[in-house]
């Protein structure tokens, strides 16, 4: 059912029941996302994408529209919450792009220049985190997990369907973890395909470190805002 | 163990969604989860490590390493420690020889955990030794029940000295009372004739029974208020089938214990609750979700449902009527609070992780299974059936307009008669604190941590209702003696514990409150500090995924607001550009140790 609804005051036509962070960049209004895959069901765990929806905030990528919803999205007080959010990151993980194999390509660093950050106004808790080396093809650099779920959800054994990531503990304690067997036993596209979908630097290829040159990588070539708005030449 | 794990698999035929049973059932029989345990789990289950893994560590009471022959938790809440918590600590670490959290790789007889409250806050100091309650502990008793721990008597017979079998009532009474002081119009009646109820409700329409809940105006008692009626009916609108029906007995709020209570007073009246949801949405299972600190009461409730379906209340052609089947099992949790919520504890009835999910869809689309779900608290169901009985007009007739009928309240703290008590919604707070002999209330608990901390003195005559002063039960009752700072912090651990992890405010956002509030009593904060809190607060609740994070800040935000003084007491003034909590020593003291470490890793 075609609708309308309004995003900062733009009135929008849009149809009834699609996901809102796509019908706002489809309008060029930017939503950061961190844990969001178009056409993948939705995981809202990071809630990077936090807007206020006829006046309660919600996460963008859990909203359906509805029929004259007001959206609000780039007020002062809910880009500061996005921002904070972005922050919560940081503080929590090590996250050291200079240092990173992921950096220029990093999802999380993108986002930090989107909103704006320059620095976590949370204590940094530089707490240890041990890297997983278990695993032929495959290390984990925890440090950089932010607990988005989408290895977990998404990375499946071919064969048996089983989960080759997970997530053990709870709360801070949580930590990524690696089924050693089934890992081994990911074809070198699927080892590929962890990769990109992790989007920090947490899930790393064996034997791959920096082979992008500065200055041509994903998020520097285009950034993260104009693949997300589709912008011309750019693509998510 | 090959034998021992094929049994448990075989016993829960093989179901992935027992997970949560094996795991209780391997950990209760080699003391933890031995990792070559996991291999025939994964076998049995078509899972991988990865996914045994994560339901298995997000259970407090699954131990990864080993443990004592006896397991004993010892509860450490905010009205423990108001109780003697310290000394009876310190005689469980004196009597067993054990520390408490040591894990030992060859432990003996003993291991000590302290746990979050178990609900006995009204018999504080009380622990579980292999799930059995122990109550109003000094350390004589505890030493007394060590003594015997060691000369080789179980948990069960120490509580139960006379052998009284764990499928009576007697049983649980001789572990824990009741402790009920009211008795009103809706609970505790007993002399109940189910059948002619049952007969009753079966000469009317389903649709029928949905309008009688919904008129009524009985509101969820969980916490969340939703009108009971209309989920009922959207459950039953749902078109996909089958229907399920949970009962949420995860009583995890600190400072609740009436569900408890209930399921030992009055636990045909919650299992009738059930059956009568069961044929107003037609649906024939239905779990019950028992927090695994009240293990206690499982056997005790499955001769209860036994006994209903020897009587035709329960099972097949209930009632007489042919073709209504319902039967209920008790799903036993195994120790997470977020279970409380009741897409996390549809999840962890599937033997997964107590993840709260993404809403939309809610569970009476998509629940249980991905199948249509109504889930109700204990206390809603008993109502139900009192509703039933009594007609919706005398129900609405109690309490006020928005909130109908009465609550149980847990009463604990400062006062001279803690227990439970029926009111009717609309009882000014300065009532509840007369009628429970709190002469020296200063603040009170209300709805436990997530709820308001407020003031005797301003808010006495603030009405208990949704309407002004919601409340899920718990009162806890402060007097002027007691450090609110302490009780704010505790408030603040116990969430951080709790957190399940999986969105990012309440993660890692409760931390940094923590860490706030510890700043304050270490006399080290200032204005800025305060302002942090109230702004990071308000953050947390707005954008967290689930109510943990939407109130896990609420221990501070409402303390700030009802007693600033004991937050600016602590303050302290900023002197020049630097924070009063900056410490530069300590920023650096860790440089040579970092220094070291880094060089020992490279020679390494």
């Amino acid at each position: 059912m075609s609708i309308q609804i309004t995003i900062d005051g733009m009135e929008i036509n849009t149809e009834e029941g699609r996901t809102l962070v796509e019908v706002a960049a489809e309008n060029g209004v930017y939503i950061p996302t961190l844990c969001y895959l178009r056409n993948q069901s939705c995981l809202g765990t990071c809630r990077v994408c936090a807007v206020r929806v006829n006046g309660n905030i919600s996460a963008g990528c859990t909203v359906r529209v509805g029929k004259d919803m007001v959206v609000e999205v780039n007020s002062a007080e809910v880009a500061d919450m996005r921002k904070a959010i972005v922050e919560m990151l940081f503080a929590e993980g090590n996250h050291n792009c200079p240092s990173c194999e992921k950096s220029g390509r990093c999802q999380l660093q993108a986002v930090g220049y989107e909103v704006g950050m320059t620095v976590a106004r949370f204590p940094y808790r530089f707490e240890k985190r041990p890297p997983e080396f278990a695993a032929g093809k495959i290390w984990l650099e925890r440090d950089r997990c932010i607990f988005c779920q989408r290895c977990v959800n998404l990375m499946r054994d071919a064969a048996s369907g089983k989960k080759i990531f997970s997530i053990s503990n709870r709360g801070h304690r949580a930590r990524i973890e690696i089924d050693v067997g089934l890992a081994d036993a990911m074809p070198p596209e699927q080892v590929k395909q962890a990769v990109d979908l992790c989007p920090v630097g947490a899930i790393l290829e064996k034997r791959i470190g920096y082979d992008e040159p500065i200055g041509q990588r994903k998020y520097e070539v285009h950034s993260l805002r104009e693949r997300t708005l589709n912008t011309e030449g750019a693509s998510s | 163990m090959k034998n021992a794990i094929q049994s448990i698999l075989e016993r829960y035929g093989f179901d992935r969604t027992r997970l949560l049973d094996m795991l209780r059932d391997v950990d209760s029989a080699f003391g933890h989860l031995p990792e070559e345990a996991l291999p025939l789990l994964e076998a049995g289950l078509g899972l991988s490590r990865a996914d045994i893994r994560e339901t298995a560590s997000f259970y407090h009471f699954f131990h990864q390493e080993p443990t004592g022959k006896h397991r004993i938790y010892l509860s450490n809440s905010v009205v423990a420690k108001m109780n003697g918590f310290h000394a009876v600590r310190a005689a469980l670490e004196r009597e067993t020889g054990v520390r408490f959290g040591q894990t030992d790789p060859r432990p003996g007889l003993f291991s000590l955990f302290e746990t979050a409250c178990i609900g006995l806050s009204d018999q504080e100091p009380a622990m579980l030794i292999d799930h059995v309650a122990f109550t109003r502990l000094r350390p004589g008793k505890v030493a007394d029940i060590i003594a015997q721990l060691r000369q080789g008597r179980s948990p069960d017979e120490i509580a139960n000295p006379t052998g009284l079998p764990d499928n009576d009532v007697a049983y649980v009474d001789a572990l824990v009372e009741s402790n009920i002081r009211t008795k009103g119009p809706v609970f505790f009646r007993g002399k109940t004739d189910f059948r002619a109820l049952l007969e009753q409700c079966l000469s009317t329409r389903p649709e029928q029974v949905a309008h009688t809940i919904q008129k009524s105006g009985l509101r969820g008692r969980g916490g969340a208020g939703f009108l009971i009626g209309l989920k009922w009916s959207l459950c039953r609108g749902s078109p996909d089938e089958p229907k399920y029906i949970i009962c949420n007995a995860d009583e995890g709020e600190p400072g609740t214990f009436k569900d408890r209570a209930l399921l030992t007073r009055s636990p045909r009246e919650v299992f009738m609750g059930m059956v009568i949801a069961a044929y107003a949405i037609g649906c024939r299972q239905g779990i019950v979700y028992l927090r695994a600190e009240y293990t206690y009461l499982a056997n005790y409730l499955n001769e209860q449902l036994r006994a209903l379906e020897r009587e035709g209340l329960l099972g097949r052609d209930i009632g007489g009527r042919k073709g209504f089947d319902f039967s209920i099992r008790i799903q036993l949790g195994a120790g997470a609070y977020v279970c409380g919520e009741e897409s996390a504890l549809i999840e962890s009835c599937e033997g997964k992780r107590g993840t709260p999910r993404v809403k939309p869809p809610f569970p009476v689309q998509y629940g249980y299974l991905g199948k249509p779900t109504i889930v109700n608290n204990v206390e809603t169901l008993a109502s139900v059936t009192r509703i039933m009985a009594e007609g919706a007009d005398w129900f609405k007739s109690l309490g006020t307009a928005g909130s109908a009928g009465t609550r149980l309240l847990c009463v604990s703290g400062d006062c001279g008669k803690p227990g439970i008590y029926e009111v009717e919604w609309g009882i000014a707070l300065n009532e509840v604190l007369a009628m429970v002999d709190a002469k020296s209330a200063h603040a009170v608990q209300v709805s436990g941590p997530s709820g308001e901390c407020v003031s005797a003195e301003k808010d006495g005559a603030r009405k208990i209702a949704f309407e002004d002063l919601a409340c899920n039960g718990a009162i806890t009752i402060f007097n002027r003696e007691r450090d609110l700072l302490e009780i704010v912090k505790e408030h603040m651990q116990f969430f951080v514990d709790e957190s399940c992890g999986i969105c990012v405010p309440c993660r890692v956002g409760n931390v940094a409150l923590l860490e706030k509030i510890q700043r304050v009593i270490d006399g080290k904060a200032c204005q800025n500090d305060l302002d942090d809190m109230v702004r990071w607060g308000g953050i947390i609740r707005k954008t967290s995924r689930c109510g943990l994070g939407g109130s896990s800040p609420k221990p501070i935000l409402t303390t700030l607001e009802k007693f600033p003084e004991i937050y600016r007491r602590k303050l302290v003034e900023q002197d020049g550009p630097l924070l009063p909590s900056f410490d530069v020593q300590a920023a650096v003291a860790g440089y040579a140790q970092t220094k070291k470490d880094l060089e020992r890793e490279v020679e390494a």
